[in-house]
């Protein structure tokens, strides 16, 4: 994709120069039509920068109205209220005589349930393990490389974690399934070998790269006369990262918790595998859990195209997607506050 | 401003292309390859259709069969698309689906049953509950019965695994077993046979349910159809003979009466040579064979 618009720029500045260079000899009035000719040139090529930016916009956008189009018999469906409407998703529904009303997923059923309440409630619960797994091993790895550590071991640390981004989240999954479930089962004797803490550390290790790398970015940003400061001060070294830079670059590590947070709801295949899947409404983190996007996955393939268990599933994902952009765009707007709160320049 | 516009219009036009519905696929034309047939359906008879495809490729030089699983709704989808000529189902057609076919392909659906398959339902290997009956089986994974000591076993919590909610075991384990009820919430759906053995195999107090056809770390238990029956344990002998209470039958769907290459392929599968193969892939012919 990249190599197309270079090339189509090279293109039209070439033009610029030919017709330029012609239009010196031919015409008598040259400064005029040059600079029409320029301008017009100009525009073209603002208008091939502004094609190109945009299609990231674009994709979002198209997704986002793919998605909504897919989900949107939510609403309006009378084929689809027979089953299911976003208030039997919300509240909870009547599921066994002599039980009471219960938040249930059984999409597969005489009465089909859609609560989204418990794969709303695993989702988090997944994530905030994750984060509490992932951050202080991040945040401190970062502080560790980019202000203690000497060149040579930062130099190796460094490309380390950032080669644990590298691998794939199938085997990571696969690890945490066969071999870490069973050692924690076995260390805390856990009803549910496949449950929240497995696939909430499991979800850590993909998470723990982009906190690491983003939070190393920050620290790395702040000035350096912060730190001489410090120093002059007769601050050591840790003092000087633990109580100057950090907080100095935390907007930039508090973005960088909540990107990480947001990777983590949506990461599907390490939750897939490895959180035993059944959709409890429960916040107890021994239990096995089912996530939004583990749901997606595992029922996508064998609904009925365009009928309620398809549209839910769009449902889901819109929601989803919503929670994502949502949590980016209030880090951003956070970040934002904070820096002009710290005046920084970080 | 100009550049705001751009960026504006450019998503509008983008988003007007991508209006235009690409709905699904055509009928596929049956003549489109006279040597190409494609079987798609249920993760469970994979194995099945694929063994007796690769015999009947090498009877008919020249000839190609393409099977893929995905399930049986994937399968029962794909011929109400027109993208398959045979669906394999581990589950009788819904008669919303039989509408469907009708609709979009002009034919009625056309049912074949080619082979049986028997649940088994999975303890590990050291439990030492003896038989249950389907009632039990049924409370254990509605959540009603939820220690071991309550049906014979060693005291312990029992934790349940069943299929994902898109296989066709599930749907049928939910169905006979469960007769519609729905499954404790608490039961951890994994994607297939094979990985409810693994983690059954890793857990003492753990139950499954899956084909018949695997094993492992693992034990098969008997099951009684009521408290007064007798237990029986799943094999090839009781499945066939309809003894064993969770049986079912397998089928291949066509979109009206099979023609040509699918016709003949069906033929095949309930030729005894089909059924022999259907036998050594771990299903269950619907007759039993004459083994000397």
């Amino acid at each position: 994709m990249e190599g197309v618009p270079s090339e189509s720029l090279r293109e039209g500045f070439g033009g610029l120069e030919t017709a330029s260079s012609r239009a010196v000899a031919a015409t008598p009035d040259p400064a005029g039509s040059r600079l029409r000719r320029r301008k017009a040139i100009d525009r073209a090529a603002r208008w091939i920068i502004t094609l190109i930016a945009s299609t990231a916009i674009a994709a979002v956008a198209l997704i986002f109205l793919f998605l909504a189009r897919e989900a949107f018999p939510i609403l309006t469906s009378a084929a689809v209220h027979e089953e299911v409407t976003l208030g039997k998703m919300i509240f909870p529904q009547p599921w066994r005589e002599g039980e009471p009303a219960y938040y249930a997923w059984q999409p597969v059923s005489k009465v089909p349930k859609y609560s989204l309440l418990p794969l709303l409630v695993g989702t988090f619960k997944v994530a905030l393990i994750a984060l509490i797994f992932a951050v202080p091993v991040a945040v401190l790895g970062a502080v560790f490389t980019s202000e203690l550590a000497p060149r040579r071991v930062r130099e190796i640390v460094k490309p380390a974690v950032e080669l644990l981004a590298g691998i794939p989240s199938v085997v990571l999954g696969f690890f945490v399934l066969m071999v870490l479930a069973t050692h924690l089962q076995d260390l805390f004797g856990l009803q549910y070998r496949l449950n929240t803490i497995v696939a909430g550390i499991g979800l850590g290790l993909t998470i723990v790269p982009v906190i690491f790398t983003l939070s190393e970015d920050a620290l790395t940003a702040v000035p350096q006369r912060y730190r001489e400061a410090a120093f002059a001060l007769g601050a050591s070294r840790t003092r000087t990262a633990w109580s100057v830079v950090l907080p100095a670059a935390s907007p930039g590590i508090f973005a960088a918790i909540v990107l990480g947070f947001g990777r983590a709801m949506g990461e599907t295949m390490i939750v897939l595998m490895a959180s035993g899947n059944a959709a409890i409404l429960s916040w107890d983190p021994t239990l096995p859990v089912r996530t939004v996007p583990a749901t997606i996955a595992a029922e996508m393939g064998e609904v009925v195209v365009g009928g309620p268990h398809w549209t839910v599933l769009f449902v889901l994902g819109v929601l989803l997607l919503l929670l994502t952009i949502g949590f980016n765009g209030l880090s951003g707007w956070y970040v934002r506050r904070l820096r002009q709160r710290l005046g920084g320049t970080s | 401003m100009r550049l705001e516009r751009g960026i504006l219009l450019f998503v509008a036009i983008l988003a007007l292309a991508s209006c235009k519905p690409p709905r699904r696929a055509e009928g596929r034309d049956p003549s489109r390859g006279p040597s190409t047939l494609t079987i798609k359906g249920s993760d469970t008879m994979v194995m099945l259709a694929q063994r007796q495809a690769e015999a009947f490729m090498e009877k008919n030089p020249g000839v190609s069969v393409q099977v893929t699983g995905g399930g049986s709704g994937t399968g029962i989808a794909a011929l109400i698309n027109g993208t398959t000529e045979i669906a394999t189902a581990s589950r009788p057609m819904k008669a919303s689906e039989k509408a469907q076919v009708e609709e979009r392909r002009g034919r009625p659906a056309v049912e074949h049953a080619v082979a049986l398959d028997g649940i088994a339902i999975y303890v590990h290997e050291s439990n030492p509950v003896p038989h249950l009956t389907l009632d039990q089986i049924k409370r254990i994974y509605e959540g009603r019965i939820r220690d071991w000591s309550e049906v014979g076993g060693s005291p312990g919590r029992i934790t349940l695994y069943s299929r994902e909610n898109s296989s066709g075991t599930y749907a049928y384990f939910k169905e006979a077993v469960l007769e519609d009820e729905d499954f404790d919430p608490r039961t951890q759906p994994l994607p297939g046979t094979a990985a409810v053995v693994n983690a059954i195999a890793r857990d003492p107090r753990g139950i499954g349910f899956g084909g018949i056809a695997y094993g492992g770390g693992v034990r098969a238990l008997p099951v009684k159809k009521d408290e007064s029956s007798e237990a029986v344990v799943p094999s090839l002998e009781t499945v066939t003979a309809g003894t064993y209470p969770i049986s079912r039958k397998l089928f291949m769907y066509t979109a009206g009466e099979p023609t040509g290459l699918a016709a003949q392929f069906l033929e095949f599968a309930l030729s005894p040579e089909g059924q022999q193969l259907a036998e050594k892939a771990g299903y269950y012919p619907l007759r039993p064979t004459n083994r000397e």
